[in-house]
């Protein structure tokens, strides 16, 4: 079964609210073996004019993940998560995110081209605080194998 | 704050290498990574699964390569830079040996520089076993206007 083409074009609701946790930047960050004091030391991020600590630029992907989900739980889209491989990724940022933001994504499916017997599927997850302003928007290109069922 | 950074990007020539970075990885890693993000794909820690799957072996999750690359330039970015934009290609996946682990080498270099406007292009070249395995990975960087 391929990608069902109708995701293009449909509305997702938003993740449900992410606060983000300071020792959950700071985790994130040790996993990416960081000596960045803005992402470890609330302290150094205050003296540098942010709120707390600075999450690592990548940090967004636990937000992607979540509408990642709701791609695969969509039914008939045709996406099994062991025949998905990861092409290309990106970010693009109106400001930092800082530990005490509280952010949604929302999904939105951009393309999807067949390729042999696999689909290119690009979709973008668009991420706001709690005052509905943008922050971030971390976009996926996936390249999906058609499962056998 | 802006004159402060201009400075900071006014130094720099393309070409110039801003920081490298080298990191051992080991079956370790990937399960921190693991829990950090909560990417809990099983070809990243089993080498059953990874096998099934018809893979070299177990697989550094992409975006912890991608995480670990744009951390080389966390520190000199610092409070006078912000990073807007940074974007990638997965093109060779990085297979961690469970008892050699890999080892990933990172390079950042100057592509493009504007110090007028405040803004920067930082290329990362990122390499496993002496092979590229990101493609036209691309930070870019501007003077912070917003603190």
């Amino acid at each position: 079964m391929p990608v069902n083409p109708e995701l293009i074009g449909k509305e997702f609701a938003p993740t449900p609210p992410y606060l983000v946790g300071r020792e959950k930047v700071r985790e994130f960050a040790r996993a990416l073996r960081s000596t960045d004091p803005l992402h470890l030391d609330p302290l150094a991020a205050r003296a540098a004019g942010y709120a707390d600590v600075v999450a690592p630029t990548t940090f967004p992907i636990v937000l992607q993940d979540f509408t990642l989900q709701q791609l695969l739980a969509e039914p008939g889209s045709g996406i099994v998560l062991s025949r998905v491989l990861h092409a290309e990724q990106s970010f693009r940022y109106t400001r930092p995110i800082v530990a005490g933001d509280e952010l949604t994504a929302t999904l939105s499916v951009t393309g999807i081209r067949m390729m042999g017997g696999s689909s290119m599927v690009t979709s973008e997850a668009e991420i706001r605080d709690a005052a509905g302003e943008h922050v971030v928007t971390a976009g996926s290109v996936l390249l999906v194998g058609e499962a056998d069922a | 704050m802006s004159e402060a950074s201009n400075t900071k990007l006014s130094a720099l020539s393309v070409g110039d290498v801003v920081s490298e970075r080298t990191i051992e990885l080991s079956r370790e890693s990937l399960v921190r990574y693991a829990g950090a993000s909560g990417d809990f794909n099983s070809i990243h820690y089993r080498d059953d699964v990874a096998a099934e799957m018809g893979l070299p072996g177990v697989l550094a999750h992409g975006m912890l390569t991608m995480g670990l690359a744009v951390e080389a330039i966390s520190s000199w970015v610092g409070a006078e830079l912000v990073i807007t934009s940074y974007s990638t290609r997965f093109t060779r996946p990085v297979v961690v040996d469970p008892v050699t682990g890999a080892t990933l080498t990172v390079a950042a270099k100057v592509g493009e520089v504007d110090a007028e406007a405040g803004t920067a292009r930082i290329d990362l070249v990122v390499s496993a076993g002496g092979k590229t395995v990101l493609g036209k990975s691309q930070v870019r960087v501007a003077a912070r206007s917003f603190a």
